[in-house]
């Protein structure tokens, strides 16, 4: 019934083979079907074994040891951050700073830069589809220096309103933070010409980078992002590890955020003195095996090839994004396929979300999102308490959209009104 | 797992479908609204308590899934005439064995916000909200 299994742009069926959690899953007497890869994606083979072999081989803690498993861990560990710098073409090694996630990437940005660098009258400019970790950072340090906090609204159709950006960017503004895919809309923004033009009003940019980065090629000095932030869990790689990138004559002006080992080049009983890049950011016991693991994700993405990821999903996006255009009373979030990365949301007046993510767990295996998907602004804004995502990855194929679609059609059937009677209890 | 048959069985969509005093209450002296900040489920509970503490009315009103709303409807109906003694004895658990169906622990937070919020509301008298 698919209509698009033949097409040549999609990637090979046979890469689910290296996805152990794929076939070890039946829900409801059906299959797994994983489409809640925007909050988090499923491990390769490759990945389990890279982690495997670390704990079963090479595990010491980093940058401390002289003996060979120190220098084993430490190497490797070195050796993920040189991929991370390749993958997103990052000029120095150094300007990539292991965090625990996204999340603590830009918290570490709001706190250092933002904390040393606004002030009362500043602005920070970021937008209504922001993440809650692009948006509540940046609402506590606008608390704590007396900064000012400013929003680019929507279109009507769900991007970013460029007309509304221009206005707001002054040379107040000295710092854009904002998304490269929305994970709830799937608008992919244009990042280059929100860097351009905020480079000529004097402001920097971070680029929350979380969905993007794991679907198609990042090329961040292309972008010539300032910061950019995003997790190894959303790419195949474990969870506990996220990458801030920051031009390096940036990072060596903010102090240091967390205070601690590793972060330091001496110590007295009165003060320290702050280590040089990376090490300066990342205080305490890294996160050593999640960061090899990344590594080790990013070899297994770069051998399917980003591109040809990205044109999957398209087919697959578009795919789900016709069907569901299709039902009488859906409401799809967010613009049109050719501006939309792999997700589609989509809500109904009268059924809630969560009964579409129960039934298609309990009877159709399919795993989707339900809720506001950490985006509580954007919701209100659209007028809708909740809605349901699906997202998607490598593995997904056009039947698991097949199955998505028919799973919606038996929740509206299981839920539409059909005057019933609740039995009357004897007062 | 529950499988979702057993879910939503009949007598909950047709709570869901035909509530018991959905509404507000006009002569209301206490009242308390939350919400379930994961999912957006909000549920408010308005109602009239007599000098003796006994519930004389209550309605609800609210948003949500078919779990928060029925399980609304279904504890407005067990409560109706009861006292605030009666209302405080009436655990969680009796709140999850009057919804029926065994739920994960994610959905227990809908079933469980009417339940929060009855026991607020009736410490809570309208003006003081």
């Amino acid at each position: 019934m698919s209509t698009v299994t033949e097409n040549a742009a999609l990637l090979p069926a046979s890469l689910r083979e290296d996805f152990p959690i794929l076939t070890n899953n039946v829900l409801g007497g059906q299959p797994l079907v994983f489409l809640d890869n925007a909050a988090s994606t499923q491990r390769p083979r490759q990945v389990i074994d890279a982690l495997s072999q670390v704990y079963e081989r090479d595990y010491a803690n980093v940058h401390r040891g002289i003996h060979t498993l120190s220098e084993r861990s430490t190497e490797q560990f070195e050796l993920a951050r040189e991929k991370v710098r390749a993958f997103i073409n990052a000029e120095h090694a150094h300007e990539v700073i292991f965090t625990q996630g996204t999340t603590a990437s830009i918290n570490l940005v709001a706190r250092s830069w933002g904390e040393t660098n606004l002030k009362a009258g500043d602005e920070v400019l970021t937008t209504v589809m922001e993440h809650h970790s692009n948006l509540v950072p940046w609402q506590q340090v606008c608390q704590r220096t007396g900064a000012v906090l400013r929003h680019v609204p929507l279109t009507e159709d769900g991007r970013l309103d460029m007309a509304a950006f221009d206005l707001l960017l002054s040379e107040k503004t000295k710092l854009v933070a904002v998304v490269s895919v929305s994970n709830t809309l799937g608008t992919v923004n244009p990042i280059d010409e929100i860097v351009k033009k905020s480079h000529d009003a004097g402001a920097l940019v971070l680029v929350d980078a979380a969905q993007s980065v794991p679907h198609t090629t990042t090329d961040v000095r292309h972008w010539d992002a300032d910061f950019m932030a995003f997790s190894g869990h959303k790419m195949l790689g474990p969870s506990g590890v996220g990458i801030l990138y920051g031009k390096e004559a940036l990072l060596d002006e903010m102090p240091p955020f967390l205070g601690g080992g590793s972060m330091i080049n001496e110590v007295r009983l009165d003060g320290f003195t702050p280590a040089a890049l990376p090490a300066k950011f990342e205080a305490g016991t890294p996160p050593i095996t999640p960061a090899i693991g990344m590594s080790a994700a990013i070899d297994y993405l770069n051998r399917v090839g980003l591109e040809a990821i990205h044109q999957h999903e398209q087919i697959l996006v578009e795919q789900a994004h016709a069907a569901l255009s299709q039902i009488d009373g859906l409401q799809i979030l967010g613009p049109a396929p050719e501006h939309r990365a792999g997700l589609v949301s989509f809500a109904f007046d009268r059924i809630h979300a969560h009964e579409f993510a129960q039934v298609l767990n309990d009877r159709y295996g399919v795993a989707v999102r339900a809720g506001h998907h950490c985006t509580q602004p954007l919701h209100k804004l659209l007028g809708i308490a909740a809605s349901t995502r699906a997202s998607f990855y490598l593995y997904n194929r056009p039947e698991d959209v097949d199955r998505l679609v028919e799973g919606i059609a038996e929740v509206q059937q299981m839920f539409a009104p059909k005057g019933r009677k609740r039995r009357r209890k004897p007062q | 797992m529950p499988s979702e048959e057993e879910l939503y069985q009949e007598h909950i969509l047709d709570h869901h479908e035909d509530p018991f005093h959905r509404g507000t209450l006009a002569d209301a002296t206490h009242a308390h609204e939350d919400k379930n900040p994961l999912c957006g489920d909000v549920v408010r509970i308005e109602l009239r308590l007599d000098e003796n503490g006994k519930i004389e009315d209550l309605y609800f009103t609210g948003e949500g899934c078919v779990i928060s709303q029925a399980s609304a409807s279904m504890l407005l109906e067990e409560m109706y005439g009861k006292t605030i003694d009666e209302l405080k004895e009436f655990s969680a658990e009796d709140m999850l064995d009057l919804y029926g169906p065994r739920l994960t622990p994610n959905r227990q937070k809908c079933c469980l916000l009417s339940w929060k919020v009855i026991q607020s509301a009736v410490h809570s008298p309208i003006g003081n909200e």
